[in-house]
């Protein structure tokens, strides 16, 4: 699918990046640790998180992920949608709860990535 | 690319926001300088890691980054408290991390194990009240 899709699935708003919706993604992670996010994820494109911070972004981008999905409603704020912008990231937001947001996705055809 | 580039950063010790600045430019130079991905992620993974214990436990510090043709050397310098057992620091999950960090997402034990996880060596030196050095090296093969 691409970000597009998360997009629709999700029902989100999206903040910044509108022009990288058309890129690819294949699988996912959920976090609100980032410190388990840089651990353990390796080739995710795509991160959802209930977590409303700059290292959030920060994070994203070390990792080469390309979409950050806010659950349960967050917004980011300004700084980090200039980070994002700075990065080529997309920022989005979905009122879905977290287990809901990556089930959905899930059920979509985006995977985890990993077998643990 | 014959003579190593180096870079240095200072890191501020009282802006959570910021940390993780060096680290970005770090990376950006890698990518301009076309060196492998795989390289410049690990790189910046590891350092980000160590910018942001800088920023949570020793307020800031200073950054030296050397590039190399077949290798990136990293210098993290605190004269924050010191880290009282480093082969506890180093156990996965460990942390002394107060709770606001964790609410920020970081503070889980993973720092200083993911830093020697994305590097192909790392040495450590702390003295309690003086400060810790780091210093990481990763390979650009």
């Amino acid at each position: 699918m691409d970000v597009q899709d998360i997009k629709k699935i999700l029902n989100a708003t999206v903040y910044c990046g509108e022009e990288f919706l058309e890129r690819e993604v294949h699988t996912a992670c959920g976090s609100d640790m980032m410190s388990d996010v840089l651990a353990f994820v390796k080739d995710q494109s795509v991160l959802l998180t209930g977590l409303v911070n700059s290292q959030v972004v920060r994070t994203a981008e070390m990792m080469d992920m390309v979409c950050i999905v806010f659950v349960r409603g967050k917004r980011p704020d300004e700084t980090m949608i200039t980070l994002a912008k700075d990065y080529g990231i997309v920022l989005m937001s979905t009122g879905l709860r977290m287990f809901t947001a990556c089930g959905l996705l899930y059920e979509n055809g985006l995977k985890g990535g990993c077998n643990a | 690319m014959s003579e190593p580039i180096k870079l240095s950063y200072h890191v501020p010790g009282d802006d959570f926001t910021r940390a993780g600045e060096a680290s970005s430019a770090v990376k950006k130079t890698l990518k301009k300088l076309g060196v492998h991905p795989d390289v410049v992620r690990r790189v910046a993974i590891a350092m980000y890691e160590g910018e942001i214990n800088m920023v949570i436990h020793a307020h800031g510090g200073e950054i030296e980054v050397e590039i190399h043709p077949d290798i990136v050397k990293m210098e993290l310098r605190d004269t924050g408290p010191g880290i009282e057992d480093i082969s506890l620091a180093m156990q996965e999950g460990y942390s002394t991390a107060p709770d606001e960090v964790r609410n920020l997402g970081f503070g889980a034990g993973m720092g200083l194990p993911n830093m020697k996880k994305y590097t192909d060596d790392m040495r450590i030196e702390s003295e309690l009240g003086v400060g810790t050095t780091v210093w990481m090296t990763v390979k650009n093969e």
